[in-house]
């Protein structure tokens, strides 16, 4: 008897899909599916890169597919979608959780646009203070800023805020 | 229906630009002046050419265009349309500070332009690039103020990089007179006349806040050439360095 995938399964099996720079998270916390299809025996992924120059891409697009047919059983096709462009507000409350735990601040919420006053006070994820400022726009990865902690001494990285 | 050798054109130019920025960002990997600006430079470099790669996929996809790789990387030094500011090496760091301001200011009009641009692919991948352009404005203006500020010898330094860019600068908005109306007329975007206005309106607050001296707009000589093929002498060895693995062997797979 054969078994018919569904699309809830589909994104069950995403969840174990991990992003190679922040192993923490999957492509779903960090909201980079945008959609799923089933047609004739076949999944359709769509997906978009956080950074439109993100060198992971490819890596994170064949992890989807091998991971979905291991899983799965089933053959799959991954796109990239042009239509949406990804921004951290996709990014879900459980996955700010896991990275700040990770030791990695999460981005804030963008109500407008990015500006140099809200990147100021971001709280520190090792102590959580506020008296914190930004030291650099870029950090180890496209995704990430450096900050310093006044009350720890301590320099921590963010996943950046992006409109 | 919009004019497809016009596009090409306005594309090709800010591919280019994007390309050579790129690399001449990642000259200073290794070299920055302090940690976070080899981080930030080396990180901007990536960012350019990953711009520059989207918009060569766009001319690929779109407008039967060559595969991107061998367009960014094969062409002939007149086929390449970069402005020679970005041409220009990276001398002291107060130069590449300042020429990274001026560019940055000036593809963060030009992306903004296009939000609403009637080709579909420009307008999509300018609004995910206009989003990510605000960290190198960010960063831009934080250090032009920041080093404006830092003594005598600094802000001379600054004034001086001011003067030595702000006409190459310029140059990046020269138009093409064949192709012009054409892009204006589709409403692909308002033209590098309008572009250049608003980049002045954008940059002078700005320094205006350093305390440093915007020279007179009517002194200022925009320095053209590069959008019709003729560059500086600077341009060719870049190409000779930059695309020197590709030609060890054009068809392998990476």
């Amino acid at each position: 008897m054969s078994h018919k995938t569904t699309i809830a399964e589909v994104y069950e099996s995403l969840e174990h899909v991990m992003d190679p720079e922040i192993p923490v998270l999957s492509v779903i916390d960090l909201g980079m599916i945008t959609g799923v299809e089933l047609e004739a025996g076949a999944v359709h992924v769509k997906m978009i890169p956080t950074f439109a120059a993100c060198p992971a891409v490819s890596y994170i697009r064949n992890n989807i597919k091998t991971t979905l047919e291991n899983e799965l059983g089933i053959a799959v096709s991954v796109e990239v979608d042009k239509e949406v462009h990804w921004q951290s507000n996709r990014m879900t409350a459980a996955a700010k959780e896991k990275l700040k735990n990770f030791g990695i601040a999460p981005p804030q919420i963008l109500a407008g646009e990015v500006s140099a006053e809200i990147m100021l006070e971001i709280p520190c994820p090792h102590c959580g203070s506020k008296e914190t400022y930004l030291r650099s726009p870029f950090g180890s990865t496209l995704c990430r800023a450096i900050h310093f902690c006044k009350a720890c001494g301590q320099v921590f990285e963010q996943f950046k805020p992006l409109e | 229906m919009i004019n497809q050798a016009a596009i090409k054109d306005l594309i090709i130019k800010m591919a280019d630009d994007e390309l050579i920025q790129g690399h001449r960002n990642s000259e200073w990997t290794g070299l920055g002046p302090v940690m976070e600006e080899d981080i930030a430079f080396s990180s901007m470099a990536q960012d350019k050419i990953g711009h520059a790669w989207a918009l060569y996929r766009i001319l690929h996809e779109d407008l039967g265009g060559e595969d991107p790789d061998r367009f960014a990387f094969l062409r002939p030094e007149k086929e390449y349309r970069s402005a020679h500011l970005v041409e220009m090496p990276n001398g002291t760091y107060d130069f590449s500070l300042m020429r990274h301001f001026l560019f940055d200011q000036a593809e963060t009009i030009r992306y903004e332009s296009m939000q609403e641009s009637s080709f579909e692919s420009l307008r999509l991948l300018s609004k995910k690039v206009k989003g990510e352009l605000k960290y190198h404005t960010l960063h831009a203006n934080a250090w032009v103020m920041q080093l404006s500020k830092a003594g005598e010898e600094s802000y001379g330094r600054m004034q001086q990089a001011l003067n030595d860019t702000i006409a190459l600068a310029a140059g990046l908005f020269e138009a093409s007179p064949e192709h012009e109306a054409a892009l204006i007329e589709d409403k692909v975007y308002p033209g590098e006349a309008e572009l250049y206005r608003r980049w002045l309106d954008r940059i002078y607050p700005v320094l205006v806040k350093a305390s440093l001296n915007l020279p007179a707009i009517t002194a200022i000589k925009p320095v053209y050439g590069g959008r019709q093929g003729i560059h500086t002498i600077h341009l060719q060895p870049l190409l000779k360095e930059m695309s020197e693995v590709f030609n060890l062997d054009a068809e392998a797979g990476w």
